[in-house]
């Protein structure tokens, strides 16, 4: 932050430098220590009012509003930790938490270890750019057609689920319609609709291992679970991890396909913690209290991240 | 079995039972993954009326494009409640205007500052390079949740609730990952012609117009690509401040739809046509450019 606000001072001040440039074209080691700063300034500044008027000044806001009570209409009135303190109280609040992480869970849960099934087929078998792309597709197309076409084939009378397994002989689920279902078919989606995209991910991964170890470990007659074992997952899991953080985060923030289908019912079942800042926010026009919500979202998705790339060591390789 | 009636041994080694394994599971994960899309055409073709009586019938129930002319608004109301529509409007082609007007903005003005944005963080030397690039990839931590709230607030003190301005805004100017991508681009390309070029005299800008952005057209292709297909899908933002039907989009038009019709009696088959109609310029898209898509999709670029 400090950095940005300083430097238009610094090009106003000691532009004279950057005439140096000018005559010695060719050495640029020459230059004035400002070196392009100017003609950068001119680059970056389209770039830096994005980053000040809608993610810095948004962010301090944000953090601002959680302190205090505001409805929309009229200032925000400075409250100090009142909204913490109510939301710690909040069952609603927990709720959404349980749903959330219910939610994550299942949906990290199945969609890594397909997506890494797949990958592994991509990689060993199925090389055709044209397989890779069909199963990519659900990941192009929009959260909200993807939640309707399965909110059709999900329906309780006329969808096609329930019709197959009523064939059967498997009893009708109403998948959107009850308590239990609401949050396993819903992360049952997302996984539809991510598995492709995931395993492209984890391909490229594969894609870095070099391919000798796998010769060596064949001469050694080692079995297909122990390369998978013994060189694939340690080389693969700096991917992994990396995989991972991306999909955990993205999964804590999911709205579209809830607010489609179900919006957050039946009663609290699926109201998932960015639907529930939504409707704290847009419903009840509690911004303070949506604000305060919002930041516990981002420390806890900050701690996922930190905790991730900690304890599993994402950012070394094996390979060096 | 298949290997017991071979007539000889014309295959070096005897089929091998994993590698058939491996292909059904292919299979599978791509019939899994096609056949909803295919269930949507069919529901499409469908007559709504039909659907209840034949919900296992593989093919279109009572086959009809009325689902098709009711979303596209070829039909009256009249036609369309005795089609088994709901009588729901949803004015498509207002809606379809919106998307191309608000993916086209907010990609043009993304792609192009974000690159100018990546040329002073790769080809330009100034103090702090790093540690400003440093601060702007930060922000890729950040939920969109919650700058959204604060943002609405700023679009809406700035009268531009239910206006383009306010949807494109804060996709305008930048995102963390289209300068990071682009930059590493950027920084492969070689000096030579640069400076060759600024030894002629050229000035910055022209070096950036004439030799980095057409040397980096393919990136660039591949990034507008991808920004469009994320822009064109984009719901929660439009739902906060695009709910005015003169600036809806498709996503947000398709939830409206379905939320509007009367309980129980929902037109199946226009929505599923509604949604085949929004899919399609992705499904276009696709089929021109799938393979730079998948090509494009890896950690290369964020290691």
């Amino acid at each position: 932050m400090t950095t940005l606000t300083k430097q238009p001072g610094k090009a106003s001040g000691r532009s004279g430098g950057n005439h140096g440039r000018k005559l010695q074209p060719a050495k640029r080691s020459m230059t004035s220590r400002l070196g392009d700063l100017r003609i950068a300034l001119f680059f970056i500044f389209p770039a830096v009012i994005g980053f000040v008027a809608f993610f810095l000044i948004p962010t301090i806001r944000g953090i601002y509003l959680s302190f205090t009570e505001y409805s929309i209409l009229g200032e925000p009135t400075w409250i100090g930790i009142k909204n913490y303190t109510t939301i710690f109280a909040d069952e609603l609040f927990w709720n959404a938490m349980g749903v959330t992480l219910q939610y994550v869970a299942l949906n990290i849960g199945f969609q890594t270890v397909i997506a890494l099934g797949l990958a592994l087929l991509m990689h060993r078998v199925a090389k055709s750019t044209f397989i890779r792309g069909a199963l990519l597709l659900p990941f192009l197309v929009a959260n909200v057609i993807v939640a309707l076409l399965w909110f059709w084939m999900l329906d309780y009378q006329l969808g096609i689920v329930n019709e197959v397994m009523s064939w059967v002989g498997l009893p009708r689920v109403a998948f959107f319609g009850s308590e239990q279902w609401a949050i396993p078919t819903i992360a049952f989606v997302n996984v539809w609709r991510h598995m492709g995209y995931t395993a492209l991910l984890i391909f490229a991964g594969l894609q870095s291992i070099p391919n000798h170890l796998y010769e060596v470990a064949n001469l050694d007659g080692a079995s297909p679970a122990r390369t998978f074992w013994s060189i694939t997952m340690p080389l693969l899991r700096p991917v992994l991890v990396l995989v991972l953080v991306v999909t955990v985060i993205g999964s804590f923030q999911v709205f579209d396909t809830v607010a489609v289908t179900t919006n957050g019912g039946p009663v609290n079942a699926s109201r998932v913690i960015q639907m529930y800042i939504y409707q704290k926010a847009f419903g009840e026009s509690d911004f303070g209290y949506a604000s305060a919500l919002s930041v516990i979202l981002f420390v806890i998705l900050a701690l996922v991240a930190f905790v991730q790339m900690k304890f599993l060591k994402g950012n070394e390789s094996d390979l060096d | 079995m298949t290997t017991s009636t071979l007539p000889r041994n014309r295959r070096k080694k005897p089929l091998n039972w994993r590698r058939i394994g491996a292909w059904v599971l292919v299979a599978v994960a791509v019939a899994v993954t096609v056949a909803p899309f295919l269930w949507m055409l069919r529901t499409a073709l469908s007559s709504n009326s039909a659907l209840a009586s034949n919900a296992g019938n593989l093919l279109p129930a009572d086959f009809s494009w009325g689902a098709f002319k009711r979303v596209l608004g070829l039909q009256t109301t009249e036609e369309a409640i005795a089609d088994g529509g709901s009588g729901a409007a949803i004015n498509f082609w207002l809606y379809l205007r919106n998307s191309v007007i608000f993916a086209s903005i907010t990609t043009a003005g993304q792609v192009f500052f974000s690159a100018m944005a990546a040329y002073a963080f790769s080809r330009l030397r100034w103090p702090g390079r790093n540690k400003v690039f440093a601060v702007f990839l930060t922000t890729m931590m950040v939920p969109p949740i919650f700058t959204a709230l604060p943002n609405f607030l700023m679009i809406k003190n700035l009268g531009l609730l239910n206006t383009m301005a306010g949807m494109s805004l804060p996709f305008l100017f930048m995102t963390p990952f289209a300068i990071f991508f682009l930059r590493q681009f950027f920084l492969s390309m070689s000096r030579e012609v640069e400076e060759a070029a600024m030894l002629d005299g050229a000035k910055h800008l022209r070096i950036f117009f004439q030799i980095v952005l057409p040397n980096a057209a393919a990136p660039i292709a591949t990034l507008v690509l991808l920004t469009f297909i994320g822009q064109w899908n984009e719901y929660f933002w439009p739902l906060l401040v695009g709910q005015d039907e003169n600036v809806r989009v498709l996503t947000v038009g398709l939830s409206v739809f379905k939320s509007q019709s009367p309980q129980g009696a929902l037109d199946w088959s226009g929505l599923m046509a509604g949604t085949l109609v929004a899919a399609l310029p992705i499904f276009l898209l696709f089929i021109a450019f799938g393979k730079k898509v998948v090509n494009s999709i890896g950690f290369s670029g964020i290691k």
